[in-house]
């Protein structure tokens, strides 16, 4: 039992520095220009936490666990729907080039 | 078949960031986080475990439509806040999470009620502990860009002592919490950890915001992290390391456009009215003061205009002006760039977004390090709302506060604009020598009447 959790810990340890890895390599690309819908984004997908509040809330029947996860439910999905709609706020606005301002004179 | 699927959830996640990289491609990555999300929620939901559906789909509906109607709304100059809002959320979430994986282990295959596995109640209170700071620091943050608090940062005796010793103290719980994972102590570690967050947001004032928002962004990505290992669930894991690595990366471009060290920033204190009367008296000085027709004539009778737009333009709302004005010098012939420091505003690229939603192309726009050289080549500087980030004084005097941040060269253009509401200093309480320059005129006023009134003196 303890050997296993053991290993589990260090497999999710594995992934975790990979992960760090690439975040590293993947925001440098990011263009300064990008870092509002950056934080939008990231905000938007940090909120995958909405799965272990699923998790929390569902078994049937109501007890404190489920109330919990219910509530981590609400307020992952505002942050999942508000940061990604916002995002695309902020990108469509990116979308106007040169060309089309010209036009609209 | 789960963990397949959750992998295609975190490489969409991945490609998301990915395709940040360039406007024209951001689109189509947040498309690819959406269906990363959808991806992971379903896959979720399709355990056997999880049997209430109606109750779960009503806190979706409920919750979306809260954030939906909240995205829609915002003003885009008040997109910090919102930010900083959204993080507090992620935060409070993660402490709801822990708690429910506390009081029913079972549904986590962690353990049972008052026999959790020692790793996972280790894990459980670090992800706690990150997430009622990162909810309570960036409830602070949104109060003070929201202006409900006071943007000063407050400062008083033994603060950093304070919150050493709370942090060990948290320590300490969490030890305790281990070994008899009594639900007392849980709840102690949630209200001190929360405590700690605002003790360590209080001292930090207004301008450095940037840096706080991207590191509470960071924060709740290792929120994330900390509950992903309380699961064993490689999704959070993955990306609560992307999130943390994305907010430490920006907190660190935006120390380093200030020139100051992340601990110097978290540690606070900065910018107040410390020794703004100490500072040098220039008050003998004489400022050229000009008005809008003025400051018309210069710019039409120049070759290039570059405009460096800061906080005050956010604050005034003058970017549509500002972009009006810039389209009939463009019609005149005349070259019209922006010039963006890392840190004007108060969000990292804070004022790209404002000059994009006015309609700027955005190869117009560009960084301190690509437009840097070319103030020397150019007839005039169009200052507005930004001070601090064109003070010469970061190059040449070495008692400065803000000394060795880089700034944009405005002195070495030919002829500076400074569009500002009064003689009053920038965040740092430095007087910018800039004003006092022969080739500075000065244009008193707020920044989108300015903008206006320049626009109409060029159209007469």
């Amino acid at each position: 039992m303890e050997a296993h959790s053991s290993e589990v810990f260090v497999i999710g340890l594995t992934v975790f520095f990979l992960a760090c890895i690439i975040g590293y390599y993947v925001v440098w690309s990011v263009t300064p220009a990008l870092h509002s819908p950056l934080m939008g984004v990231t905000n938007a997908i940090s909120s995958v936490i909405i799965v272990g509040a699923i998790l929390a809330a569902g078994p049937q029947g109501f007890d404190t666990s489920k109330i919990f996860g219910l509530i981590g439910v609400v307020l992952a999905s505002v942050n999942i729907f508000g940061g990604f709609l916002v995002t695309y706020r902020m990108l469509s606005m990116f979308k106007k080039k040169t060309k089309k301002t010209k036009e609209k004179e | 078949m789960v963990a397949i699927l959750y992998l295609i959830s975190a490489l969409l996640f991945i490609f998301a960031l990915r395709g940040l990289s360039h406007p024209e491609s951001s689109r189509m990555g947040n498309i690819f986080g959406v269906i990363g999300m959808i991806i992971a929620v379903f896959t979720t939901l399709m355990f056997k475990s999880v049997l209430s559906y109606y109750e779960i789909g009503a806190a979706i509906l409920i919750g979306g439509a809260i954030g939906s109607f909240i995205a829609l709304r915002i003003e885009m100059t008040a997109l910090p806040q919102l930010v900083a809002a959204f993080h507090s959320l992620v935060g409070l979430a993660a402490v709801f999470v822990a708690a429910a994986a506390f009081y029913d282990p079972v549904a986590f295959s962690i353990g049972k009620v008052g026999s959790i596995k020692t790793a996972s109640l280790v894990e459980m209170s670090i992800g706690t502990f990150i997430g009622a700071i990162t909810f309570s620091g960036s409830v602070l943050a949104f109060g003070k860009l929201q202006g409900t608090i006071s943007g000063k940062p407050i400062v008083f005796k033994f603060q950093h002592l304070i919150n050493a010793l709370i942090f060990l103290l948290i320590i300490f719980l969490i030890v305790l919490f281990v070994i008899n994972q009594s639900p007392t102590i849980f709840w102690t570690i949630v209200i001190v950890s929360i405590l700690l967050g605002f003790l360590v947001v209080i001292p930090i004032g207004g301008a450095d915001m940037p840096v706080v928002v991207s590191m509470l962004n960071s924060y709740s990505g290792w929120a994330a992290c900390g509950i992903g290992f309380t699961l064993s669930n490689n999704l959070l894991i993955i990306t609560g390391a992307l999130v943390g690595a994305s907010g430490a990366i920006l907190s660190y471009i935006m120390s380093k456009g200030m020139n100051r060290s992340i601990i110097n920033v978290v540690l606070g204190g900065f910018g107040g009215e410390q020794d703004t009367s100490a500072s040098k008296d220039n008050s003998d000085k004489i400022v050229k003061q000009g008005n809008a027709e003025d400051a018309a004539y210069i710019m039409k009778n120049a070759d290039s205009v570059i405009i460096v737009p800061g906080y005050g333009m956010a604050v005034a709302q003058a970017q549509h002006a500002l972009r009006e004005m810039g389209d009939i010098l463009k019609k005149e012939g005349i070259e019209v760039r922006y010039a963006i420091h890392p840190v004007a505003g108060r969000m990292p690229g804070h004022m790209n977004v404002l000059l994009a939603e006015a309609n700027v192309p955005y190869e117009e726009v560009l960084e301190l390090d690509e437009i840097n050289h070319d103030f020397p080549m150019t007839e005039v500087s169009f200052v507005i709302g930004a001070n601090d980030v064109t003070n010469p004084a970061a190059k040449t005097d070495e008692s400065s506060p803000i000394f060795g941040m880089p700034i944009l060269d405005v002195e070495k253009s030919q002829s500076v604009l400074f569009v500002k509401r009064s003689m009053a200093t920038g965040y740092s309480g430095v007087d910018n020598e800039l004003f006092y320059r022969d080739n500075t005129t000065m244009l008193f006023g707020d920044a989108k009447k300015m903008c206006e009134d320049i626009v109409k003196s060029l159209s007469a």
